[in-house]
């Protein structure tokens, strides 16, 4: 793990006022799940999540078809669909598509696959103008920082924060009010919508049987790029794909709700290629990006696969309990909370990203709110094994491989457990009826110096459970 | 055509067929077999009186900080509609139910024809944009609006205050129904979008604040 | 009713908690069941599980199953140890038929205590007495894997003079988590003492709790603030009198 990560967690540990609002905001998300999802609904609830399940389980293994079906609609229609291997790609080509039409603002509405591969970045570095739109979003590319929660990405920010912000990169007076805020930004980004060459989008679904996009939203953001510039593209995932119209019946009312308790968002807008020529407004051209950059490789195991199941609710981050206290920065790339845990060693390998599924105390909380129903936990458990197998291959972690065989040999032979517990219970720890502080010396090291950093451990009882045991008085075994 | 050859021309070719190999590989399909039989869903359209429905959809608009206003008539609505936009500048669609009600022949309203342009102008300076809508749905209190050249999109979404009428006959239960009613819907429109109540965020420190890139006042008119 | 009940003590009460192991069995024999000790038995497995040692964890659960393997009802005083057995040995067995079969079975026998009582025994007042005010945290493994949820509160709401007031974050991981607790620490403890916030809201002077492991960080956390509060298994509470 990065001594970098490893900072940034001891950072956020030591910040109350940001414990607090990552704490909080968490805090606020699900209590808007739960009120979503009254007890009256709770088994439907239950039935749609299978249903989810069911279907992204169906189109994933029978992906290739879809594929083609979705690209054969778009083309009817007067789209056209682009399949990119890698950021590199995509980026390459809006910016060939920029330079054809002359493009040099593009407004972006939220997305985490392009936050995936930098495209923001890329085309700045290009030489274009790339505004982020969602308020959180334009936060925290105004603060030059990386979204902190899939859903809300300036979670981290406190008002205040905001209003030194504004002050220092848009000129304005200083001024916490969240309403006056955000009517800046409003005026601010409304000239960009109106000026804008291209506009970039995501896809919370992409349906294969129409040729459609779908993306749901609240602050309308992802309307105004869809609709004033005369360019959209839209870059997604290819696992972004659902069958039919119909399923989007099933998605849709698990989405708003897991992510922040709202049974329809205030805008899904459901978009079928460029504007027709039955219409006035919208895009005149429509390009549709499926972008692999990994996801096939995660499409190849069997178990593995429900990884791209997810649809990007952030149910998972609002109730892990590590997500809570660490906060989205404290994960190595885009995608935090458990979905994070569980996608970005497969992603980006087990050499760098390995140790993070080890970053969870299981408590399972996560697998209970996906609304897809990934089993988030038994992954965790099965990317542990992945990383000590490949640590073993690479012979890195000899002492923690020979202490667990050293604990199995004893384990296993109920006379040398006996003899180890034993020897420990000789060991002469500070006599209090209290819990200790502090161990002799050479016993402190690795995982009790650790514990004892933070908590106090148990004094070791003079015997132990079966010591106890055989001392008890015949008459109790006479009772076989 | 299969591809942008445009721009990426040959390569675009090999690297979709590139893709479409790897997740073959990947799933164990090969080229052409059939897939599977998707698993079946079943929306469930909900029978409910025009009365309740009404009921519903106000209760639920409002929640979200809508107005609901019933019309007795189509004078009726017309009225409202000109205290809403009494001194404003306003922008109005070309649908059917705002001709039958009048509302272009009110002074503040300007209705098309339009061109692009006009229409970008109009919509980027107006106060209040009005429109009809082609459904509504009760148990969320959303309207449906399909984008055709008499029903822009830009109406509903660039001017502060967003007035929309609707016909009762087209206000239906829920979502189900929306996609029972109209399974074709891709069909009829490069643009179906379903409004659920104001623009809002509640990206500053979970606060809530109205009207951020789209309208923060909605106005519906039952008609 | 004369049942023979099988004590899997687990390790950790075995080597740090023996006083709830006591206590259970106190219980267990007051409703009248036949309890025997298979001297054998050392561990379930689960820490290496958890750290991603299948091989290892594999050698540990097969060595159980020998030792439990003719046993009628396994009782244990941990909710993630009963786990481990019931829900994650097929994770080991998965390529041996055989062992995998011997597991399920196994599986099949073996109780929570909480569970064992409610569910075989069908038992919530055990005639125990405890005049405290009280809070109960749940388990992860207890309550997510085992559902385990009322049942511990049933059992409470009958020990007399026992007040027991609900924690806000009651479902909120504790943050032992295994090996989590020291290979981060700093999360670990930042979990526990928002896990002590709530319980200090509750103005309780104990908490309860399935899990010797979840008492033991509480406890760690209440002593070194060197607060007033106590932690009892729920086999402690059941077994005062």
């Amino acid at each position: 793990m990065e001594t970098s990560v490893l900072v940034q967690i001891q950072r956020v540990l030591e910040n109350p006022k940001l414990q607090d609002a990552i704490y909080s905001s968490t805090a606020r998300l699900m209590e808007k799940r739960r009120a979503a999802i009254p007890p009256e609904l709770e088994q439907e609830f239950q039935r749609w999540r299978e249903q989810a399940h069911q279907i992204k389980k169906h189109t994933l293994e029978n992906l290739d078809h879809y594929l083609e079906l979705l690209e054969k609609r778009v083309t009817e229609r007067g789209g056209h669909v682009i399949f990119a291997r890698d950021g590199g790609q995509v980026a390459d080509f809006i910016l060939e598509l920029a330079k054809r039409h002359g493009a040099h603002l593009v407004v972006k509405s939220k997305s985490m696959t392009t936050e995936e591969i930098h495209l923001t970045k890329r085309l700045e570095q290009a030489g274009f103008e790339s505004v982020e739109t969602d308020l959180g979003e334009y936060i925290v590319q105004l603060a030059n920082e990386r979204p902190s929660h899939i859903v809300a990405p300036a979670l981290h920010k406190t008002r205040y924060d905001i209003a030194e912000l504004f002050h220092q990169r848009l000129g304005v007076e200083p001024d916490p009010e969240p309403e006056h805020q955000t009517q800046i930004a409003r005026r601010t980004l409304r000239e960009k919508f109106l000026q804008a060459d291209i506009g970039i989008t995501g896809a919370n679904f992409v349906i294969a049987e129409t040729g459609s996009i779908v993306i749901v939203e609240n602050e309308g953001n992802a309307r105004l790029s869809t609709t004033l510039p005369p360019i959209h593209v839209a870059i997604a995932g290819i696992e972004k794909v659902i069958p039919r119209l119909a399923d989007l019946a099933v998605f849709l009312k698990l989405l708003g709700r897991s992510a922040t308790g709202q049974p329809l968002t205030v805008y899904t807008s459901i978009l079928t290629g460029p504007r027709r020529n039955n219409e006035l407004d919208g895009p005149r051209q429509f390009y549709l990006i499926l972008l692999d950059n990994g996801r096939t490789r995660v499409l190849a195991d069997r178990t593995r696969r429900q990884s791209l199941y997810c649809i990007r609710c952030g149910a998972c981050l609002n109730h892990c309990p590590v997500y809570r206290k660490i906060g989205g920065h404290s994960y190595p790339w885009v995608y935090s909370g458990p979905i994070g845990a569980v996608i970005t060693p497969q992603f980006q390998g087990l050499d760098e990203a390995g140790w993070l599924p080890f970053a969870s105390s299981l408590c399972g909380a996560c697998g209970e709110v996906c609304p897809v129903k990934i089993d988030l936990p038994q992954l965790l458990l099965d990317l542990r094994y992945d990383a000590v197998k490949a640590k073993i291959r690479e012979n890195k972690n000899r002492w923690e491989r020979l202490s667990f065989r050293l604990w199995a040999a004893v384990m296993k032979r109920p006379k040398l457990y006996e003899l180890v517990s034993t020897a420990l219970g000789l060991i002469d720890t500070e006599e209090t009826n209290g819990w200790l502080r502090r161990v002799p010396g050479i016993f402190a090291l690795g995982p009790l110096k650790a514990w004892l950093q933070y908590r106090d451990f148990p004094p070791p009882p003079p015997q132990s459970f079966r010591q106890l045991w055989r001392l008890r008085p015949p008459a109790r075994e006479a009772l076989d | 055509m299969a591809v942008a050859a445009t721009g990426s021309g040959g390569v675009g070719l090999m690297e979709r067929d590139h893709i479409l190999h790897l997740v073959r590989t990947a799933i164990g399909r090969s080229v052409g077999q059939v897939p599977e039989e998707p698993p079946t869903v079943l929306l469930r359209g909900q029978q409910m009186p025009l009365e309740e429905r009404i009921r519903k959809f106000g209760e639920a608009l409002e929640k979200l900080g809508g107005k609901l206003h019933v019309a007795a008539s189509h004078s009726d609505a017309k009225h409202y509609v000109a205290a809403l936009v009494a001194g404003k500048r306003a922008v109005a669609s070309g649908a059917s139910v705002l001709l039958e009600c009048q509302i272009t022949e009110l002074p503040e309203v300007q209705a098309g024809p339009w061109t692009l342009e006009t229409l970008r102008q109009a919509c980027a300076s107006a106060d209040v944009g009005i429109t009809g809508a082609d459904y509504g749905l009760a148990d969320t209190g959303s309207l449906v609006l399909f984008a055709t050249t008499d029903e822009p999109r830009m109406i509903s979404l660039l001017p502060p205050v967003h007035v929309a009428m609707l016909r009762k006959e087209r206000l239906l239960a829920s979502l189900d129904d929306l996609f029972l009613e109209v399974p074709d819907l891709a069909e009829r429109s490069s643009s179906v979008v379903i409004i659920t109540g104001p623009s809002r965020t509640a990206d500053i420190e979970q606060i809530l604040v109205r009207g951020v890139h789209g309208p923060g006042q909605i106005h519906v008119v039952l008609v | 009713m004369s049942l023979r009940v099988s004590l899997f003590i687990t390790c950790i009460v075995d080597q740090l908690f023996p006083r709830v192991g006591l206590a259970m069995v106190e219980v267990l024999e007051r409703l009248g069941c036949r309890v025997e000790f298979p001297e054998a038995q050392t561990c379930c497995g689960q820490p290496a599980f958890n750290s991603g040692y299948r091989k290892e964890a594999r050698a540990v659960a097969e060595h159980f199953l020998e030792v439990f393997r003719g046993a009628e009802y396994i009782v244990c005083p941990s909710g993630s140890c009963t786990s481990m057995v019931k829900n994650h040995f097929k994770d080991l067995f998965a390529d041996d038929p055989q062992r995998l079969e011997l597991a399920q079975q196994v599986a099949g026998r073996t109780w929570e205590f909480s569970q064992f009582l409610l569910e075989v025994l069908k038992v919530e007042d055990v005639g125990a007495r405890l005049p405290k005010v009280a809070t109960y945290h749940d388990g992860c493994h207890a309550l997510r894997e085992l559902k385990i949820k009322d049942g511990p509160r049933r059992l409470l709401a009958h020990v007399r003079g026992l007040v027991l007031r609900e924690m806000d974050a009651a479902e909120e991981c504790c943050g032992f988590g295994g090996t989590f607790s020291v290979k981060f620490p700093g999360i670990s403890a930042g979990m526990g003492r928002t896990k002590l916030e709530s319980i200090l809201r509750t103005g309780a002077e104990v908490v309860v709790s399935t899990d010797c492991s979840c008492l033991m960080q509480i406890q760690g956390l209440i002593s070194r603030a060197g607060l007033p509060i106590g932690t009892m298994h729920l086999a402690e509470v059941l077994a005062s009198r």
